[in-house]
């Protein structure tokens, strides 16, 4: 299967002359360094990756890590210094600029963390606007701005301002405008942190569902460790611009490339995250054991019910082929323990 | 502050500075500054002792005159033969004129009843059913008053104006905003043309486009056109960058960006733009009425020549309602701007106008009443009885202060002054603001004019001086009662909506033709503003830190001196900044009333052909001092707060 | 009206920049476009005399002849641009300015001047007759340096003041200053009201008082001035205003009207050429507007009724 998204050693670069930092030996300076010899600084580093469709690619990061420059990136909203960028195929650096618009304009959306909404317009005009500035007619494009508004449950509020609705509200529509032209590519750049925390779940599964509904690809940028872990599909980490790991959650909370990494991780409930595989051991010769087995896919805390009642280690299986078991003693300290787990 | 009359500072439009960046000027400390200062006044001092002149006076004839009299000459002799008049300036002339006859048609068109309804109609569907009884009520004053026709050819005059402002100032705003060598070359320009005293452009006016219509629409254009622009830029520059980006993301061209959310989201800031500009046109229409310009403003024309306070008593009240009026329909229509127009409202008014048109009902059916008959027997009753004190106060402040400062000025010899300014220029504002003042102050020696510069110079300094001690004052009584604050805010809204030159009449009335009169119209016209900063700058004072002073036993005159003025310096420089430049606006103007000097020369200069050259070379003589004195106390709040 | 004008302008620029170019006084109408008759454009100078004799011209050319009348308040020099632009038709008081009649009749054709107004003008320096009373020899140029103290104020910088008034009348002060070598300043009232306001002053409360002043003025009915011998007026000696060292002519004052207003020849135009009274009539109608309050209509007005035999000739 061909990636949705390709990017091959990406760089940005901030500042006089960027060109010249990238490849030589000043790009490997201190941040403080390079800045005060140059006054450049660098955003993004020579990352790579894929993104394969339908799959939901979440970048983390602290902040000031290169996250939201990374995803400007991907639709030249910011000018990469160097490297490759590719969607659906087609390489958006080469693209004139009526070319590149028309990719904004069809393809690929942007969800903001400030939403970006246009206050003098209502909810549906904000909606219909890429519509509107593609040319369509007023009819079918508040048609269909009001079939998205639906779709993220804002029936009834297209006649209101932004500044009327809440915070949460606004970020549907920032939703809904973004889904509202039917691109292939959804970019959300820490959508949901400027709100509270429980409308953030809210949203988060909204995104789920959404994303199970009209099935996108979706590049999610965000800080939230746990936002990452429910949202990703695979997640990329990046550190002072450049990716430090690329993974599945589990990966990342199993097997922290770095310290940074690990950091990271370090207070996440791994019997939240991480699957049996992670936890499983080989089984002793001649041990016995139940015969129902799990599936080392199964995440731990599924898993606590059974084992802690089953007499006997219960088998773990990948298919149908036993790759392990699992008891007690080795559930509990994943229940309990933050300290890092070596895969089997 | 009340939400209708911005901060003076935004009405000239200049940007203000906001609270932080007054408080981190306020705060900066330079030990070295005051020694330099010390120094510098001891050595200056010294050099004006031994170099000391004979202030020579001037003798009518520098080359400065002769060479604009010779332009003048040649443009009289060329206007309709150089292809620059024929092809370009003449049309402008006639273009202006077609704008002014097209407006007029539409206001006179419509009849008093049609008019009236109209700005009834523009107020409720604008600004609300109260905003349009306003208008109603104001408009009918104007009959009342006996100057509807007046009162329309002046709003003729400034809604041409305006319009012309706008469709000029606009794009020019935005382009400033959003091209960056646009941006930097705008800015001097309108530096300078927002210290260009009114007076000053009149002559050249005249010279270019002759009297009458066109050249008073165009020379209030030029006076509010930089607030247009710079309101226009600040707003287009606030616009939200992340609504820029989102629209970006969404693939719009930078026109769609332009026109669909740069410009939409800078419209109330763009709706205040236009406000300013009305209330700038406004005071300036009223003084073209020099060069012939129909309006209110020559009935302020002639009242000033009969000094017939009474007189302009109704023409100014009348400007004062027009502009009331109209700021209420702008500023409300701002604050409501989103709220889409609703058609039928817009169909229903256009109607009752339409109607409204064939009423047969004349300005002059309406009762009639003139204040000029109270008025004037008050200021008699004030000439007679307060004759020894007016005459005491002005011999007193002329013979004590203003004689011997005027005598330092003119008798010191012009080098010393040049890099006195350079000096002092440097030690207050830094060294960019010297490196233009100093070649504007020798640029007034290069003119012939030396003695008349200084003259007016002293003039000018005596006037802000009165009137920062006026304007603090009553600023920091203001801060500190609130009932005090909410009372005075009416008078000071409608002080500044009111022409510069209304003010010289009771000013005349009282102390007759002197110097001492143009101070006290200077005081009047800029004391409003000052009172206004300095509030706002005391009022901007965090709470917690007067708090906490109170708390470690300040006596209330211990926290005014020790904790909030010091504070509050940014807004006290600024206000002295915007105060000196006014000051001298009207000083100038001050010249129609015995002030002499450089005002002198320029009334002359555009009422006598032979003083013409002189005349212009006056008008320039201002420009330069203009610069000299903004550039001198702009530092105070401009280089050292953060440049945007 | 206007809408006509409008469109009449627009056609002359559509019409201009075919054959190239606009001229300064294009799309200037003084083609009637008001009032039955038309409308007659009269400059205001900022004197009351003046006031008197185009409030009685005004009246007769409305309530007379059917015209509509607009008054621009113009200084002498404004006025006569006005020629040029269109603006003006008539100036009913004019002042010498040979200098003006040169440029605007000679050069520029665009006035022709209309014949005297049968008013005498005379222009010099006045002191108030207490002065006289008191000093005698004060009359006498020569002596006024002798008695400058006098005349000391806060605007004098240690001088005499002289107290001159509008920065547009025609004067020659600041130079006689200098040439005569006198120890005065010239201080600028500003405006006629304020020299007579001085001068009423200087009179009731015996302030003394140099000021420029001139007739016909209605405040000699009323109060006693004595002009100041200045050296002679001889022709010529006053061709170069920076070197005056004499005193004002007597002036013959006149009538200026645009050419267009005088080619059409209108009944306007002969009323206006045909204007012509006493240094008397002025001086009434002037104290009508001036101390009876009453508007330059109601004073212009109420003079016509009670002179109808002065004014009847005027219109033929
Ligand atoms: N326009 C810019 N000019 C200069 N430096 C920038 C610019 N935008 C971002 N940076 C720098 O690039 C780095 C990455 O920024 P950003 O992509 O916004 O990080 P994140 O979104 O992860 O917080 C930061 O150090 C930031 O200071
Ligand atoms: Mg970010």
């Amino acid at each position: 299967m061909t990636p949705m998204i390709e990017v091959a050693d990406l760089w940005k670069v901030f500042g006089p002359r960027p060109e010249r930092v990238v490849g030589s030996p000043l790009a490997d300076l201190s941040r403080a360094e390079l800045r005060e010899r140059t006054g450049c600084v660098i955003a993004v580093r020579g990352v790579s990756f894929d993104v394969r469709p339908g799959e939901v690619f979440v970048v983390m990061g602290l902040s000031g890590s290169g996250k939201s420059t990374l995803v400007r990136c991907l639709t030249r909203l910011i000018e990469p210094t160097s490297g490759e960028i590719g969607i659906g195929g087609e390489p958006v650096r080469a693209m004139n600029p009526s070319r590149l618009r028309e990719l904004r304009r069809r393809r690929v959306a942007m969800v903001f963390q400030h939403f970006g909404l246009l206050p003098h317009r209502s909810v549906l005009d904000n909606v219909a606007y890429g519509l509107e500035i593609q040319g369509r007619s007023r009819a079918e494009r508040h048609r269909r701005a009001g079939e998205t508004l639906a779709l993220v449950g804002l029936e009834g509020h297209e006649n209101q301002y932004p500044d009327q609705l809440s915070g949460g509200m606004q970020q549907r529509v920032g939703l809904a405008r973004a889904l509202a032209t039917d691109p292939e590519v959804l970019l959300f750049d820490e959508p949901f942190s400027a709100l509270d925390p429980l409308i953030r779940r809210d949203m988060q599964a909204e995104v789920r569902r959404l994303h199970g509904e009209v099935g996108k690809t979706l590049v999610f940028i965000t800080h939230d460790l746990s936002e990452a872990l429910s949202l990703g599909d695979r997640i990329a980490v990046l550190r002072d611009g450049a990716l430090v790991q690329v993974g599945t959650p589990e990966e990342l909370v199993g097997a922290p490339a770095d310290s940074y990494v690990a950091d990271f991780v370090r207070d996440v409930p791994r019997s939240d995250v991480l699957t049996l595989r992670w936890i499983m051991r080989e089984p002793a010769p001649g041990e016995r054991c139940e015969d129902e087995p799990l599936s080392q896919h199964t995440v731990i805390r599924d898993a606590v019910h059974r084992v802690l009642r089953a007499e006997r280690p219960i088998p773990v299986v990948d298919g149908v082929r036993r790759v392990g078991v699992i008891d007690a003693d080795r559930l509990l300290p994943a229940l309990i323990g933050h300290h890092r787990q070596v895969p089997a | 502050m009340t939400a209708t009359v911005p901060p003076p500072a935004l009405r000239s439009g200049r940007v203000t500075p906001t609270a932080g960046e007054v408080a981190a000027v306020g705060r900066r400390r330079r030990p070295w500054r005051r020694l330099w200062a010390v120094v510098l006044g001891v050595v200056t001092v010294a050099a004006y002792v031994v170099f000391r002149t004979e202030g020579a006076t001037e003798d009518g004839d520098a080359a400065a005159f002769r060479f604009f009299d010779g332009v003048r000459d040649w443009v009289d002799a060329n206007r309709d033969s150089s292809p620059v008049f024929l092809y370009g300036i003449n049309y402008v002339r006639l273009g202006v004129r077609l704008l002014v006859d097209a407006v007029q048609a539409a206001l006179s068109g419509l009849g008093f009843a049609g008019l009236v309804a109209a700005i009834t109609g523009l107020g409720v569907v604008l600004a609300g059913w109260r905003t349009g009884l306003l208008a109603l009520g104001g408009f009918l004053a104007f009959a009342v008053l006996g100057l509807w026709e007046q009162s329309v050819d002046t709003l003729v005059l400034t809604v041409s104006a305006v319009l012309l402002s706008v469709a000029i100032g606009v794009p020019l705003g935005v382009l400033a905003a959003r091209v960056r060598w646009v941006g930097a070359a705008l800015r001097p320009v309108l530096d300078v043309m927002q210290i260009l005293p009114t007076f000053a452009y009149l002559a050249p006016m005249t010279l270019l486009f002759l009297i009458g219509e066109p050249a008073a629409v165009i020379a209030t254009m030029i006076y509010a056109v930089p607030a247009t622009i710079r309101i226009t830029a600040l707003g287009i520059g606030e616009v939200s960058p992340s609504a820029v980006e989102a629209a970006t993301a969404l693939g719009s061209t930078r026109w769609q960006l332009l026109r669909k959310v740069r410009l939409p989201m800078a419209r109330p800031t763009i709706v205040l733009a236009v406000n300013q500009t009305i209330m700038l046109a406004l005071s300036m229409v009223v003084i073209t009425a020099l060069i012939d310009a129909p309006g209110l403003g020559q009935n302020i024309v002639s009242a000033l020549q009969r000094v017939n306070v009474g007189a302009a008593f109704d023409a100014g009240l009348a400007i004062v309602i027009l502009a009331v009026v109209l700021d209420r329909i702008t500023t409300n229509a701002a604050r409501r701007v989103r709220r889409s127009l609703s058609i039928r409202g817009g169909i229903g008014v256009g109607i009752a106008v339409v109607a409204a048109a064939f009423i047969p009902l004349g300005s002059a059916d309406l009762p009639a009443y003139s204040f000029a008959a109270p008025v004037n027997d008050a200021v008699g009753w004030i000439e007679l009885h307060w004759y020894d004190v007016t005459e005491g106060l002005k011999n007193g402040i002329s013979a004590g202060v203003l004689d011997p400062l005027e005598t330092v000025l003119v008798t010191s010899p012009w080098w010393l002054f040049v890099a006195a300014v350079a000096a002092f220029g440097t030690l207050i504002s830094g060294w960019r603001a010297a490196a233009v003042a100093a070649p504007a102050a020798a640029g007034l020696a290069g003119l012939g004019l030396w003695q008349h510069s200084m003259q007016t110079l002293a003039t000018v300094l005596v006037a802000i001086v009165l009137t920062m001690l006026i304007g603090v004052a009553t600023g920091v009584v203001c801060a500190r009662h609130d009932r005090l604050a909410t009372a005075l805010r009416p008078v000071l809204d409608a002080a500044q909506t009111m022409p510069s030159f209304v003010y010289l009449l009771p000013a005349v009335a009282l102390f007759g033709a002197s110097r001492f009169t143009a101070i006290v119209a200077a005081v009047i016209f800029a004391v409003p503003p000052v009172v206004r900063l300095v509030e706002r700058g005391l009022r901007d004072v965090p709470p917690a830190v007067v708090e906490a002073a109170r708390s470690a036993g300040s006596t209330p005159r211990q926290l005014l001196w020790k904790v909030q003025l010091p504070m509050a310096r940014g807004g006290l420089l600024l206000a002295a900044n915007q105060g000196i430049v006014m000051v001298l606006a009207m000083v100038v103007v001050g010249g129609l009333v015995g002030a002499g000097a450089l005002g002198y020369d320029v009334v002359a200069g555009f009422s006598q052909r032979e003083l013409f050259g002189q005349g212009l070379a006056a008008g320039l003589a201002i420009v330069l001092l203009g610069i000299v004195l903004d550039r001198l106390t702009q530092g105070f709040h401009d280089s050292k707060g953060p440049r945007r | 009206m206007r809408t006509l004008r409008t469109a009449a302008t627009a056609a002359l620029i559509a019409s201009l920049a075919a054959c190239g170019g606009a001229t300064s006084g294009a799309g200037e109408e003084s083609e009637p476009s008001a009032g039955p008759k038309g409308t007659v454009n009269l400059a205001i100078n900022p004197w009351v005399g003046y006031e008197a004799n185009a409030a009685v011209i005004a009246h007769l050319l409305e309530k007379e002849l059917g015209y509509t009348v607009e008054k621009k308040e113009l200084k002498e020099e404004i006025a006569w641009q006005g020629f040029e632009t269109g603006e003006v038709d008539a100036i009913v008081e004019n002042w010498g300015h040979a200098d003006l009649k040169k440029t605007y009749i000679e050069q520029k054709k665009v006035a022709v001047d209309v014949g005297p107004t049968g008013n005498k003008g005379t222009i010099g320096w006045y002191v108030p007759q207490w002065m006289v009373d008191e000093h005698p020899d004060i009359t006498d140029w020569n002596n006024l340096n002798k008695y400058a103290a006098l005349f000391k104020t806060s605007e004098s910088k240690g001088k005499g003041q002289f107290l001159a008034g509008d920065p547009s009348f025609v004067t020659n002060d600041a130079a006689l200053v200098k040439n005569l070598k006198l120890d005065y300043t010239v201080v600028y009232s500003g405006s006629e009201a304020a020299i007579i306001k001085a001068a009423q002053q200087a009179s009731a409360q015996k302030k003394p008082l140099l000021f420029y002043f001139y007739e016909p003025q209605w405040l000699f009915a009323k109060e006693k001035y004595v002009r100041v011998k200045l050296p002679a007026y001889k022709t010529g000696c006053d061709a170069d205003p920076k070197k005056v060292a004499c005193d004002y002519p007597d002036y013959v004052l006149d009538k200026i009207a645009s050419k267009k207003f005088a080619d059409a020849n209108s009944t306007a135009y002969q009323l206006i050429k045909n204007f012509t009274w006493t240094n008397d009539d002025q001086n009434l109608v002037s104290d009508y507007i001036t101390n009876q309050g009453m508007t330059p209509e109601k004073a212009a007005e109420k003079w016509a009724a009670e002179h109808e035999a002065t004014w009847k000739p005027w219109i033929r």
